[in-house]
């Protein structure tokens, strides 16, 4: 097995526009090495670029195993992975080292993939905690009410859901929403959305994704990270990348998803020299 | 160490004053009275003699004394060699501060009234209770009721008083659900008890707010052994708490109450504890219910804070269709054992019951759950379920687990359950995600953990014991 280097693909994409250029990046990932903090002689992620600037959403496409959810949780400061080498930045400043509390606190954001319950604990009183933690005060309880209704009326939810223990006996569908639910209610400035449209019906997917388009401004930078392209028809990405064996391996943008949707991975790693046999999905 | 009010803000969290026991205070005043230490028959008539008690009574003291000098601590104890430490002949049995049980605050002295200031009872009483009562070592100074409950006859007095005033009843029902002689400390409580409640609710009364007992231990080296005996006429309800707390002193206190409880046809009675005993209190408690037709007997007993706790409380369910019902919250730190749990007995056909217990040990503290499920033949068509989960915050900590089924009934619905969990990185990396601290994190898991109880107490007592609970967690984390 023989991975072609290809630095070209993994530089930084092309701002689409000049205003966009002009921005500074909300995070930068620079030739990033990830390893499981359990087991440190497998690396997962292996010398990965990446800059997102404000207003900007951008698409990480892979086959499974690739690598996605480490480098999305890696970024996100998660203690079961290890940085080898390289920085992470978030708004300029190196976080590598930092804990996710604090990187959150600065305006990071992860949907997780496998959201975990915490039973006894409701969403309201888990969301109010994390505002109070991201804005360092109290918020009074009216104003904390009158903005969960709000956005619990943009992503088109009931307010029951909110009372609910946090992802305890959720469904598939539940849990992203939950996610969904929190990122609104956080505003952060960097969103990573690790694989929020598996496990979800075309209803819940649209649903899920018209939710995240509301929440679209020109203040934050997406990052979503998916195995399918399905969610790339409801949110429009603009620049795509793929991640094979640890490493970006080809960037571009939105067509690059039609493509993948048209002909799968195959031909773009037979283009690239990469075994499909190590690959497959 | 001093403290100004019961309900710490968060501003006082965030100063740090806080991750150490805060009723740790004791005030100086010389008792008016002061038993020497240990315990023979002469303590024992000198207590009934100024008490002024009925013959019966000091004769019922003194055969549950000979019943205690035969016993042996219990083989199945969790902490023999604690249990084993704790020197009977080093605990005062009888300390009175005071000569009366008032029912005017202003009646009670002054350095007793500081006390139970800076605990917050009298506030509470006015803000939320039907009534309360305040017991300060052995002798219980304070008692008072709403009077439109006393108009409708309710009762609501210290033990010692209703002895006096009521003579007859408490001879009725005094050591009926619980004999003398049932456990060892339940024989030295009958032998040296003093204080404690009596309840009394007519028929069809129905209580809507909550009476409370306070319990305070005060003097070093001594023993509290307040008694407690509760009655629900036909239809009542009734939901009474207590709560208890004791200074710091380097030598062992002694606690071991007994509560009797009868709940009659069609009855509720509600009983919640939140202990908070300093850690060098032995908690060794007998509190038994008896429950009659289509009757219902909860307990909520939380166990946070003393040396040792062994406490099960149990129901025993006499009538067709009545239901009883566990719930044990214990939180184990640093030296202590929490060995706590529940028994029910199923006697009458169609009787239900729950055991739901939740267990948090952290800093090397260990907590047991220990139970008894008993259907006895005849009690057809009756059912149970047992749940008994245990959180553990480190590697240090230990739970386990002894449930005892004996079903001699094959038809019945029985079901149990059991979990050990760890404070879970999973859990922990969530929520930190969300930018909530790792010690504020940690707080929210085992606060979840432990809703399923706090949410069965009035919210007053939800919010002070998820404090304790914190209080507890300082530091637990990083």
């Amino acid at each position: 097995m023989s991975i072609k280097e290809l630095s070209a693909s993994s530089k930084t994409p092309p701002a689409r526009n000049g205003e966009a250029a002009m921005s500074e990046p909300i995070l930068e990932v620079r030739n990033l090495k990830v390893s499981i903090t359990k087991l440190p002689d497998v690396q997962i992620v292996k010398g990965v670029n990446l800059t997102i600037r404000a207003g900007e959403v951008h698409a990480l496409m892979g086959p499974n195993g690739s690598g996605k959810s480490t480098l999305a949780s890696t970024i996100a400061g998660s203690p079961e992975y290890v940085v080898d080498s390289g920085q992470v930045l978030f708004k300029g400043e190196d976080v590598t080292a930092m804990a996710a509390d604090a990187r959150a606190r600065l305006g990071m954001f992860l949907s997780f993939q496998y959201p975990t319950a915490i039973p006894g604990v409701t969403m309201v009183n888990l969301m109010r905690e994390a505002l109070k933690a991201r804005r360092g005060e109290d918020i009074p309880a009216r104003e904390f009410l009158a903005e969960l209704r709000e956005t619990l009326g943009t992503l088109k939810m009931d307010e029951s859901f909110a009372r609910r223990y946090v992802n305890d006996g959720f469904s598939g569908g539940e849990k992203k929403r939950a996610e969904i639910l929190q990122l609104g209610m956080l505003k952060p400035e960097l969103a990573i959305l690790d694989e929020t449209d598996s496990g979800l019906d075309v209803d819940a997917l649209r649903t899920v994704s018209e939710g995240v388009n509301a929440l679209r401004t020109p203040e934050i930078g997406i990052l979503i990270i998916t195995h399918y392209e399905r969610i790339l028809n409801y949110i429009t990405p603009d620049f795509v990348h793929i991640l094979v064996h640890g490493k970006i391996v080809k960037s571009g943008d939105a067509s690059l998803a039609k493509e993948i949707e048209t002909t799968g991975y195959d031909p773009i790693l037979q283009e690239l020299g990469i075994a499909t046999e190590a690959v497959t999905a | 160490m001093t403290t100004s009010n019961k309900i710490a803000t968060s501003k006082d969290l965030a100063r740090g004053a806080v991750g150490e026991y805060q009723w740790g205070f004791h005030d100086d005043e010389a008792p008016l009275f002061i038993a020497e230490k240990g315990l023979n028959e002469g303590v024992i008539r000198a207590m009934s003699k100024m008490k002024d008690e009925p013959a019966w009574m000091l004769e019922y003291r003194l055969d549950a004394y000979q019943s205690f000098l035969e016993q042996e601590n219990p083989k199945w104890a969790g902490s023999p060699e604690v249990l084993a430490a704790l020197d009977f002949d080093d605990i005062h049995y009888y300390v009175r501060a005071t000569d009366k049980d008032s029912t005017n605050w202003d009646d009670v002295p002054e350095y007793i009234k500081d006390t139970f200031d800076k605990l917050g009872i009298p506030e509470a009483e006015q803000a939320f209770l039907a009534g309360a009562g305040a017991q300060y070592d052995s002798e219980v100074v304070y008692h008072n009721i709403r009077e439109d409950l006393a108009e409708k006859g309710v009762i609501f007095l210290g033990m010692d008083q209703a002895l006096a005033e009521h003579p007859e009843m408490v001879r009725d029902y005094f050591g009926t659900i619980i004999p003398s002689g049932d456990n060892k400390y339940a024989a030295l409580n009958s032998a040296v008890w003093s204080g404690g409640s009596f309840i009394y609710v007519p028929k069809g009364v129905k209580l809507d707010v909550p009476l409370q007992a306070y319990f305070r231990i005060n003097t070093e080296n001594m023993g509290q052994f307040e008694r407690t005996l509760i009655i629900a006429e036909e239809g009542s309800y009734l939901h009474y708490v207590e709560g208890c707390t004791a200074p710091i002193y380097s030598s062992a206190s002694l606690h071991s109450a007994v509560v009797e409880i009868v709940v009659k046809k069609e009855a509720r009675v509600r009983y919640s504890t939140i202990q908070n005993w300093s850690n060098n209190v032995y908690n060794l408690v007998t509190k038994r219910a008896v429950a009659y037709e289509d009757a219902v007997m909860e307990w909520v007993d939380g166990n946070i804070g003393s040396l040792l706790t062994m406490k099960y409380p149990s129901v025993y369910l006499m009538g067709e269709g009545a239901h009883g019902e566990i719930l044990s919250l214990a939180f184990a730190g640093d030296g202590q054992h929490q060995d706590a749990g529940g028994k029910v007995v199923h006697v009458a056909p169609n009787t239900t019951s729950a055991i739901i217990s939740k267990s948090v040990s952290r800093g090397g503290g260990r907590s047991s759950y220990r139970g008894l499920l008993k259907v006895h033949e005849g009690a057809s068509n009756s059912s149970s379920t047992v749940r008994c989960d245990a959180l553990l915050l480190d590697e240090q900590s230990r739970s386990d687990t002894y449930p005892t089924m004996e079903v001699d009934e094959e038809r019945v619905n029985i079901g149990h359950e059991a979990s050990v969990s760890r404070l879970g990185e999973d859990q922990l990396f969530y929520l930190m995600s969300r930018g909530i601290p790792e010690e504020d994190a940690a707080k929210m898991v085992v606060n979840g953990f432990v809703e399923p109880i706090v949410k069965e107490l009035p919210m007053e007592y939800a919010i002070e014991l998820n404090r304790l609970i914190e209080l507890q967690m300082e530091g637990s984390v990083g």
